[in-house]
């Protein structure tokens, strides 16, 4: 007995001498103001800075190669305070949002079979590209709805993805997760909207869904020198911010969307 | 039944019904001209051919329309005479839009083919590719890239693939009954463009019948090798194990181990091609299932829309049905019988929706569809991997060399579907890549 | 527009699906009860009522209605009434047959999720809280109607043994020297619990069921094969701790195990290699627990044992990719 308890001190003393040893000769010294700048960050790690977690982007703003605004998630004043904190510029700050290119929920566009199986966008997709009659538009499986870290996406009753532009912080889960790339991240102060993926024109664009873009062209018309282009049947915003609603006004289906805030909205659906 | 245990075959694997006697016993028949054909640009792996005709121009019954657009691509030819009206996106069986030649057809036409007389057989790739022939068991590769043995390789068998291991088709079995000297010789001329040393022939024994005929057709100079009747037989890598007992590793080509195969209906479209100068402009398709009252065999053009197919064997009114392009086992599922009847098509089937018993229980881990596996992985283990998203484990246990064929949902108990979510695990693992 | 259904490949399917297997196992525990209650009397039915019983209501009150459907839950309750003395209080093992649900399956996330086999997890517990009524065997065919004294005691009370009214064959063997008859092991009439008693039913239920391909027939075989094996060795060289391999195969609950237990897909490997191992090794712990350890009887711990190794050992049997290195 009393060796054993003999034994298990001499190896605490061994073990802490190692330690001890190895804390002084192998210490890192870290800045300090990562552990701080951390700290004040949100702490929810969904990469929207493109980083691979807060404390990765703590330290590359305590080395000044990034600006606090980079992060999306953090509200305006932590961000002057983080930039306060390091004696730095705060940065431009663009608030963005996740849009869907696709307006053609339940009732709206036309289903060309019933799909059964994974209930999951990912599986459907898989399947003959999904049950609808066009195979570039929303499968309204939600994906996209479990995919957000922040609760920021809820089905319609059109089976739509409503984001809530409060909630979004552009992390880009849901452009990641829908598989058929119909997100994009958009600055909120950009209301002009193509609602619409769908290479088809004229007809054959119609006849599958109500808000469907068949390609008239009415909307770059309309819109201004050099504001869109037509390029493959769609068309292209290639120069952003616009103030007038103009290329709305002319489009037979919706499709040139004039969004503020909430692209959908929760609506009680007539069938 | 001692015969069929012993004849070769490779581990693992599943044993549907194979419901092909139907289909089998009818002589090919040929499926009659409609009013419009749409040629996709892509029916094949590899680039998009481009179209070399415009709208409104008039083409003959086996013109060249579309040209190969770079070594891995294919020729594609007019499958009758009539009007170019459109090259626009138009729908195709894989569920993915693509541009299209659509061509009215001359309803007052001979349909008489163009005339091209005999091509080489000695530049055989050449002649191949310019007939636009693709490998004809479903995958539809370009024929011709798998004709020319790559720099400081060497080959020394053929393998030839007549085992329609697939429930319901009988297209390949019929062709080896109906046509068996131009299948011969087909494989003799790829046989020499190889410069293999040996052809064989596998065949699954409940096509007896073709085997006879090809052996007693061959007079010796090519082995035809009886194989067990088994799911998925006719995938490459069980065939080369099968009948060679050569076991080709994982992520390489049959190539890395000698061996290149070719399936018969490629041999007979390559025998057409040099023999006649008739380019791949229509292929046997067989089209059955439970809900088609006279399974058979037909000659169908390629770009034939699917519903015309259907309605000319007296299926017109499709609700709560499941039409499948290619096999029970691995074909797909289609939503708009719109899309044309293609090159790397081999059936048309017709299930009943009710056919389709859904209810999934839990994976109560049995191991069954670990025994099912032709390619040795833990299907249950994989599922579960790509529902938690787990690139790396799934890398770990080698997702990528699952080729689809679909035996762990056959065996599955629970009704998982296992080999769906392995798709997905596989589509996982090639995002992360990029 | 016509309907058309879009799902996933394949569109044929083998016949047998999970609810089936279930049934199947089930249907074969019907003889078997029959049997039970030939050797044992009305008992044998009371005491499976009961925990089947208990089972399912247990599972309608922590699960979903809708895995009712699967027959997971009464199985598990059958089994476990299978594996219990006659003698036992009807009211322990309605409470073994609830501990069996509740806790050995349905809180680890119902079926398909649990470690150890349920039934036998409900028979540890009751043995860890009740060994003495766990250990007290009732002679065999003491008249159809009669009841043993305790089986309708009111929970709780009457915890009083009377002594051992018989003796197992294995008990015999370890506790006082004695070798059972061969014979009456096959047909069943010795003392032991309710369903594990009539070897040659129990092998013709196995023939059955592996005909029916409801379970995987490496399982059993590996396992009795061990047993076997072990026990002939053993019993060349040390006679008097272990039993010959005849007498180990047809005794106790092995059997009724390797045909009801260790065929359990869910607490048993799913690699081919991992069946065979787990077979051997439950074999293997058979016969060491009940030639050297405390107790005549060691089949409920090497199987639950072997449960607990089970997913170590799937890991390291994963098979080796077609094409792969050796």
């Amino acid at each position: 007995m009393g060796m054993s308890i003999f034994l298990m001190l001499g190896l605490a003393l061994v073990f802490g001498t190692i330690l001890s040893v190895a804390h002084r000769f192998l210490h890192v010294d870290e800045d300090p103001r990562i552990d701080t700048v951390a700290d004040m960050l949100p702490g929810s790690n969904c990469g929207a800075c493109g980083e691979p977690g807060c404390r990765a982007f703590a330290e590359k703003l305590v080395s000044a190669a990034a600006q606090p605004a980079g992060c999306s998630v953090s509200a305006t004043e932590q961000v002057d305070e983080i930039a306060a904190f390091l004696g730095v510029d705060a940065g431009e700050r663009v608030k963005l949002v996740a849009r869907l290119h696709c307006g053609g929920g339940r009732g709206l566009a036309l289903n060309a079979a019933e799909y059964s199986g994974m209930s999951t966008c990912g599986a459907a997709a898989l399947v003959n590209g999904g049950n609808k009659a066009c195979e570039w538009g929303c499968l309204g499986l939600a994906d996209c709805q479990v995919a957000c870290t922040f609760d920021a996406i809820q089905m319609n009753e059109r089976l739509l993805p409503v984001v809530h532009p409060d909630l979004c912080t552009a992390c880009g889960d849901c452009v990641v997760a829908c598989p058929k790339d119909l997100f994009t991240l958009e600055p909120i102060s950009q209301p002009l909207l193509v609602q619409c993926k769908a290479p088809t024109t004229g007809e054959a664009a119609r006849a599958v869904c109500t808000v469907a873009c068949d390609g008239c062209g009415r909307c770059v018309a309309d819109a201004g020198e050099g504001v869109m282009v037509m390029e493959q049947g769609l068309p292209v915003i290639v120069q952003p911010l616009l103030t007038s609603r103009s290329a709305t006004f002319r489009c037979p289906s919706g499709a040139i969307a004039w969004v503020e805030g909430s692209q959908f909205a929760f609506e009680a659906m007539e069938v | 039944m001692v015969l069929i245990a012993s004849a070769p075959t490779f581990s693992h694997g599943v044993h549907p019904a194979d419901q092909k006697a139907r289909s089998a016993t009818e002589p090919i028949g040929r499926m009659p001209f409609v009013r419009e054909y749409s040629v996709p640009l892509r029916q094949h792996i590899g680039a998009a051919s481009e179209p070399i005709v415009a709208v409104g121009d008039i083409v003959q019954r086996g013109q060249l329309i579309a040209k190969r657009a770079s070594f891995v691509s294919t020729n594609q030819h007019a499958p009758v005479t009539g009007r170019v009206k459109a090259i626009e996106t138009r729908p195709h069986p894989s569920g993915v839009s693509v541009r299209a030649i659509v061509i009215e057809s001359d309803p007052f036409s001979s349909q008489q083919m163009g005339a091209s007389g005999p091509r080489s057989d000695q530049a055989l790739a050449d002649s191949v590719s310019d007939a636009g022939i693709v490998g004809m068991g479903g995958a539809a590769f370009p024929a011709h890239v798998k004709l020319s043995v790559p720099e400081g390789r060497t080959v020394d068998t053929l393998l030839m693939n007549g085992c329609e291991c697939e429930p319901y088709l009988t297209c390949d079995h019929r062709i080896m009954l109906e046509h068996p000297t131009a299948v011969l010789e087909g494989t003799a001329m790829i046989q020499t463009a190889l410069g293999a040393k040996a052809s064989v022939i596998g065949v699954e024994q409940n096509k007896s019948d073709a085997a006879d005929v090809l052996r007693a057709a061959s007079k010796g100079s090519v082995s035809v090798a009886q194989v067990a009747v088994k799911y998925p037989q006719g995938a490459e890598k069980m065939l080369i194990k099968a009948v060679l007992g050569r076991e080709v590793p994982v992520g390489k080509l049959p190539l890395d181990v000698g061996v290149v195969v070719h399936n018969v209906g490629t041999a007979f479209a390559v025998h057409e091609a040099v023999r006649l100068g008739k380019p791949l402009i229509e292929r046997v398709v067989t089209v059955s299932g439970p809900a088609v009252s006279q399974p058979r065999n037909l000659w169908v053009p390629i770009g034939t829309p699917i519903c015309d197919l259907l309605a000319f064997v007296g299926l017109d009114q499709l609700d709560q049905y499941i039409v499948i392009s290619g096999g029970p086992m691995m074909g797909q599922a289609q939503k708009n019988l719109q899309a044309p009847v293609v090159k790397g098509m081999s059936g048309i089937l017709v299930f009943p929706a009710a056919h389709q018993a859904t209810k999934e229980y839990p994976c109560i881990r049995c191991g069954r569809c670990l025994d099912a596996c032709p390619m040795f992985l833990n299907p249950t283990r994989l599922w579960l991997l790509t529902r938690n998203r787990d690139i790396e484990a799934l890398n770990q246990h080698h997702v990528q060399a699952c080729f689809e064929c679909g035996s762990c949902s056959y065996v599955c108990p629970s009704h998982i579907p296992l080999v769906h979510a392995i798709r997905m695990g596989k589509k996982l693992v090639r995002e992360a890549q990029v | 527009m016509s309907k058309l259904l879009l799902v996933s490949s394949p569109f044929v399917r083998d016949e047998r699906n999970t609810p089936q297997l279930m049934r199947d196992v089930i249907g074969s525990l019907v003889p078997i009860l029959i049997m039970s209650m030939w050797v044992f009397g009305v008992i044998a039915l009371l005491m499976v009522a009961v925990t089947g019983a208990t089972a399912v209501v247990t599972e309608r009150l922590v699960t979903s209605k809708r895995s009712l459907h699967d027959g997971s839950a009464l199985l598990t309750g059958l089994l476990l009434g299978f594996v219990l003395p006659p003698g036992l209080p009807l009211w322990m093992g309605a409470l073994g047959s609830a501990f069996a649900v509740g806790l050995g399956k349905a809180a680890f996330g119902g079926l398909g999720a649990n470690i150890f086999n349920p039934a036998l997890l409900g028979r540890a517990f009751l043995q860890a809280a009740f060994p003495e009524a766990m250990t007290t065997w009732v002679a065999p065919q003491m008249g159809f109607w009669q009841l043993p004294e305790r089986s309708l005691a009111w929970p709780l009370m009457g915890s009083h043994v009377d002594g051992i009214s018989a003796a197992t064959p294995l008990g015999g063997f370890k506790f006082q020297g004695l070798t059972t008859d061969l014979s009456e092991m096959v047909v069943g009439t010795t003392a032991g619990s309710l369903g594990e008693t009539a070897t040659w039913l129990l092998v013709l239920c196995g023939l059955w069921l592996a005909l029916r391909k409801a379970f995987d027939w490496r399982l059993p075989v590996s396992t009795l094969f061990s047993v076997a094996l072990l026990s002939w060795v053993l019993h060349a060289t040390v006679p008097e701790r272990c039993a010959d391999p005849m007498t180990m195969l047809g005794s106790g609950g092995l059997m009724f195990a390797a045909v009801f237990m260790v065929t359990d897909p869910v607490t048993t490997p799913v690699t081919a290699k991992g069946m065979w191992l787990f077979g051997f090794g439950t074999g293997v712990l058979v016969v060491l627990i009940r030639s050297f350890g405390g107790l005549p009887e060691g089949v409920m711990y090497a199987v639950l044992l072997m449960n607990a190794v089970t997913p170590w050992i799937n890991r390291f049997t994963q098979p080796r990719v077609f094409g792969g290195l050796a």
